[in-house]
């Protein structure tokens, strides 16, 4: 590009600024992404279930994995030690010692599946099986007095759980008066 | 008191520079001073060196108060030492961390940037290729949402300006517009929310609103001239000027576009904020108008009455800082301070008052309004309104209490 190119380029993106911000060349280089590609990376599950795989569990396998995988870090049965307690709490978040896990506070039964598969083990990230969180989420869910112990967790079930803290939630975006 | 005999000096009188204020160890003297010349003039000093780093003089300066989780190393923070700091711009090596599962070594040449979801073409970067769009440099602070949360314990803690309120930095970020590569993608114009999951061992994630991904949010490369430290996101964070810290998530390898938030164990469990009624606030994304006095501040020994100069930082995630107002009496009267030329929005701004101490038990105290009309409130106002049950988003007015030796204490008056 010439230099009298180069103050062409900048007088059209000065002038294109004018009548609206959003003019700006850029020089493409993304490179598509494939469908194999995306599915290797897209471990996002949100409430509605999107995301969720193929697979299943229930608390009572989910016990197994927990006391193998979890319990060192979350104590026996999520009663936390020496890291986050995970069981308990309900009743006590609007008293002057408020516990918050999974049961107590925890809106969306989806984001325990989420957080486990993308986060947990903290040392071990991203190795368990899909049919291993299902079951751990089974399993805290069950501990946490939400559903019994054969109940089935899977991409169907999951979403329709209903968390006892679900509607204590104001949602403060976009409007804020604080 | 004789509140006449404290009351602020006006402003022509001229403002001492920092210095004086605390003891710094044993004085020697004789070699040193006039007549004599010192050592370090009597020989050729060290040569050049390919990195700078600060005095061996100043290696006491460091972030503070490093915590983790219990058998972990990264997941927590370290705080900026702002009572040591003066300016706006925090050094880049002193800039506060928060990370959920460590700091991940990524190979700028292997890292990848995917974004999808509802656009037209899925499409994938590298840092190479991101060096080439289009980039904007702005100054801005970043903020922790956890940060000050010491404040809502109910005794005031014994914690330096830096200990309570370190979780605040400021770096001139240069990087792309989000937009640019949004549209790219040909981002579905109706599509309300995206989803940005960093590359560490949390794959930390949060939705963030279409309106501020088009609006002022960058992909950050650079961090005060630099490419960013390992800690602040190498290669590339995404930077949300004004938002809590968190969203702006570090080591950024994918964004979603979704018709929905996701919901994250971030936005739900972690960065909401329990109200005394046992009811939580979600999605507080703005940071509050701040400020706190740096100097003097907790931990520090005034040296007898006389003249000191107060400096202080104040920002707002809402905008511009517009006014920084300053007690010695506990909050009776107040003087407006004046505010260091560099005034920007969303970027730490500096204030300094002189001040004549005459040596009587006084409490000192900064509130900060921004360009919104929003006033940094009284912190027994906002323990009222909020309740202690919380750790974000405290934004209560900071007090020190200083004794008649001297000393500098946190205060809650």
């Amino acid at each position: 590009m010439s230099t009298r190119d180069l103050a062409w380029a900048v007088i059209a993106v000065v002038a294109a600024g004018c009548a609206r911000a959003t003019v700006v060349e850029t020089p493409n280089l993304g490179r598509p992404a494939t469908a194999a590609q995306i599915a290797g990376w897209d471990i996002s599950v949100g409430p509605d279930g999107v995301g969720l795989p193929p697979g299943s569990g229930t608390a009572a396998k989910g016990a197994v994995v927990y006391e193998q995988k979890c319990q060192a870090c979350h104590g026996a049965k999520g009663a936390g030690q020496p890291n986050d307690r995970l069981v308990g709490g309900q009743g006590t978040l609007a008293s002057k010692t408020p516990v918050r896990t999974i049961g107590s506070y925890w809106p969306h039964a989806t984001t325990i599946f989420d957080y486990t598969r993308r986060a947990m083990p903290y040392v071990q990230p991203q190795s368990l099986t899909d049919d291993e969180v299902y079951a751990v989420t089974a399993y805290l869910l069950h501990l946490n007095g939400i559903i019994g112990d054969s109940d089935e967790i899977n991409a169907r079930t999951l979403p329709t759980v209903k968390m006892p803290n679900r509607d204590n939630f104001i949602i403060m975006y976009p409007a804020r008066p604080r | 008191m004789d509140p006449s005999k404290r009351r602020f000096l006006k402003r022509s009188v001229v403002l001492l520079g920092a210095s004086g204020l605390v003891t710094s160890g044993s004085k020697e003297v004789g070699a040193f001073e006039p007549p004599d010349v010192p050592p370090w003039m009597k020989s050729p000093g060290a040569g050049f060196n390919e990195y700078g780093v600060p005095s061996k003089h100043e290696s006491k300066v460091t972030r503070t108060l490093i915590r983790s989780q219990p058998g972990t190393t990264g997941s927590g923070a370290a705080r900026t030492p702002l009572e040591a700091l003066d300016g706006t711009l925090t050094p880049s090596g002193l800039h506060f961390e928060r990370s959920h599962s460590g700091v991940p070594d990524i190979d700028p040449d292997k890292h990848r940037l995917l974004i999808h979801g509802m656009v037209k073409r899925p499409l994938i970067f590298t840092i190479d290729a991101l060096l080439r769009y289009p980039m904007v440099s702005r100054i801005h602070f970043l903020e922790c949402s956890g940060n000050s949360q010491f404040l809502y314990q109910p005794t005031p803690p014994s914690l330096t300006a830096g200990q309570t309120h370190g979780l605040v930095s400021c770096s001139e970020w240069t990087g792309v517009p989000l937009r640019l590569l949004l549209e790219e993608a040909g981002v579905d114009p109706g599509a309300p929310w995206i989803l940005a999951e960093g590359a560490d061992a949390a794959a930390m994630s949060r939705s963030v609103p279409m309106a501020k991904a088009m609006d002022d949010a960058m992909l950050a490369l650079f961090q005060n001239g630099e490419r960013l430290r390992p800690e602040n996101g190498y290669p590339v964070r995404l930077f949300l000027p004004g938002w809590e810290g968190n969203m702006s998530v570090k080591w950024l390898r994918r964004l979603k576009v979704v018709p929905a938030p996701i919901m994250t164990k971030d936005e739900t469990s972690r960065y909401t904020d329990l109200q005394a009624d046992g009811r939580s606030l979600m999605f507080t994304y703005p940071m509050e108008v701040k400020s706190v006095i740096t100097r003097p501040s907790h931990g520090m020994t005034l040296k007898g009455a006389g003249l000191y100069q107060i400096s202080g930082i104040a920002w707002s995630g809402g905008g511009t800082i517009s006014r920084v107002e300053v007690t010695s009496d506990g909050g009776r009267t107040w003087t407006a301070a004046p505010l260091s030329p560099l005034v920007l929005p969303r970027a730490l701004t500096r204030f300094r008052l002189p001040w004549r101490w005459d040596g009587s038990a006084s409490v000192l105290k900064s509130r900060a309004t921004d360009d919104t009309g929003a006033v940094q409130p009284e912190r027994d106002r906002f323990i009222a309104d909020h309740g202690n049950n919380a750790i974000f988003h405290c934004n209560a007015i900071q007090a020190w209490g200083v004794a008649a030796n001297g000393e500098v204490k946190h205060v809650y008056a």
